[in-house]
């Protein structure tokens, strides 16, 4: 059986994780590759890294910083932000990605996700929605460009679209929740993973390891991400895996 | 030197890196001298069965491949690469593989619970003793496939358990088969790696 991944997300800006990463032990705090192999220590099952600048400012993603990472850590990597044609996810591959992330170029443009499974397989798309609870509409809408633009789609709707159209693997984020430490947002995963069959990363929300509980007992997604309760150390990886493996949840220790 | 074969795969580099972290030399080829002549054939791979077979095939590559096992050159297959070691397979109508191995490449049922492709972390169980059960085994590695191998219980020495029995180590004699990704599978991975090199070192004795 496989086990649920836990998957800690960076946000890089420029080449440096922003939003502050404070591990003791780090003598540069803000070095994707120093972080990324201490979350590789800790046990993180996989790493997703968000160019957080590059949809705003029409950047090409981040190259180096992969490179760079891919050179010294072993665990799948996932990268999104700044995704807009079939040569920006070669780029990320070719410099150690496993994985894309497409968001708002998805949603305006779906045939990319298209072109991108028929080129690199769908094991390699990620297709990464922001949904935000609409009580007009009753839906789960989804909005784009971080947040600022609602679209009037059904995420539900989207999600199965998404896969239907290549995607291999779903990154879901509740901005109703996302930077709540509040849980995870249940019900939404609930409908998405009776909806769609691919794996599923919840993410926004988690603030103890109770949430992570939650999640995996309560929904039957693959993963659960979070960033800033492992990036201020408020949780660590272990605490999490040992909460998870009190319940029975599967988890890997390395 | 150990020789990737270069056919336009994709995770080549990620093999590359690793083995460049743990300080094995390593050159990507597709020229057979340059394979023969090397102290082990590692065959990655990602992707389409019949692709990658056509690949090789453009290439002039399956005998170099099948001349290589046979002479007791050390492989080691990943992922995909380890299913084009065998006789044929299933994905997209029957295609016939390397056929180094005895074996055949099918796809995994679904089932309600089971999501394919089998992909995250999945426990690999030992089946036979030796050097690559004693790291594996007990062990979670990285897995992304949708097909998987059936061969001989004697060729299998790790598999895991996900509905059907999917073979994650597999070896005879001097040809080595990884279904998940070591590159991708930390320190474990990284481990198999190192227990490849040192196939590849022992082999050189005895060959010279």
């Amino acid at each position: 059986m496989l086990s649920k991944r836990i998957i800690p997300c960076l946000d890089v800006d420029h080449g440096r994780v922003k939003k502050g990463v404070h591990f003791v032990s780090l003598t540069d705090v803000g070095d994707p590759a120093e972080i990324a192999a201490a979350y590789e220590k800790q046990g993180a099952d996989e790493l997703v890294f968000l160019d957080i600048t590059a949809t705003v400012e029409q950047r090409p993603a981040i190259v180096d910083t992969i490179e760079q990472v891919a050179s010294q850590v072993f665990m799948p990597l996932t990268v999104g932000g700044g995704v807009h044609n079939v040569a920006d996810m070669q780029r990320l591959l070719h410099a150690g990605a496993d994985k894309v992330a497409l968001n708002s170029a998805a949603v305006r443009n779906p045939e990319l996700l298209t072109q991108g499974a028929e080129k690199f397989g769908a094991q390699c798309m990620v297709a990464a929605i922001d949904v935000r609870y609409n009580d007009k509409m009753q839906v789960y809408e989804v909005v784009v460009d971080g947040g600022r633009t609602p679209t009037g789609k059904d995420g539900i709707a989207w999600a199965r679209e998404a896969v239907e159209r290549g995607a291999g693997e779903l990154m879901v984020t509740s901005m109703d929740k996302d930077g709540t430490k509040a849980g995870f947002d249940l019900k939404l995963y609930q409908q998405l993973t009776a909806a769609v069959d691919v794996p599923i990363i919840a993410s926004g929300g988690c603030g103890s390891t109770q949430d992570m509980v939650d999640l995996f007992k309560q929904t039957n997604v693959d993963a659960g991400l979070a960033a800033s309760v492992f990036h201020f150390g408020e949780l660590t990886i272990p605490d999490v895996k040992r909460a998870l493996q009190k319940e029975g949840v599967p988890v890997r220790w390395s | 030197m150990l020789a990737l074969v270069d056919y336009d795969t994709g995770n080549v580099r990620n093999v590359q890196k690793a083995l460049s972290f743990l300080g094995i030399a390593s050159t990507l080829t597709a020229d057979p001298d340059e394979l023969l002549a090397a102290d082990g054939i590692i065959l990655p791979g990602v992707g389409a069965f019949q692709k990658a077979m056509a690949a090789l095939a453009d290439r002039q590559l399956v005998p170099v491949l099948q001349q290589a096992a046979r002479s007791g050159q050390p492989m080691l297959g990943i992922c995909l690469g380890m299913q084009l070691l065998f006789d044929y397979s299933d994905e997209f109508g029957r295609c016939p593989g390397l056929g180094i191995l005895p074996g055949a490449v099918v796809p995994i049922p679904k089932a309600d619970d089971l999501k394919v492709p089998h992909m995250g972390w999945d426990k690999n169980v030992s089946q036979r003793p030796g050097k690559l059960a004693d790291i594996f085994g007990g062990q979670y590695t990285y897995f992304v496939h949708s097909f998987y191998v059936q061969t001989a219980s004697r060729n299998v020495v790790c598999s895991c358990d996900y509905g059907v029995r999917i073979p994650s180590v597999v070896r005879q004699n001097n040809v080595i088969g990884m279904q998940f990704h070591p590159e991708k599978s930390g320190k474990v991975g990284l481990a198999g790696l190192s227990a490849f090199e040192e196939v590849c070192r022992n082999a050189d004795v005895a060959r010279n």
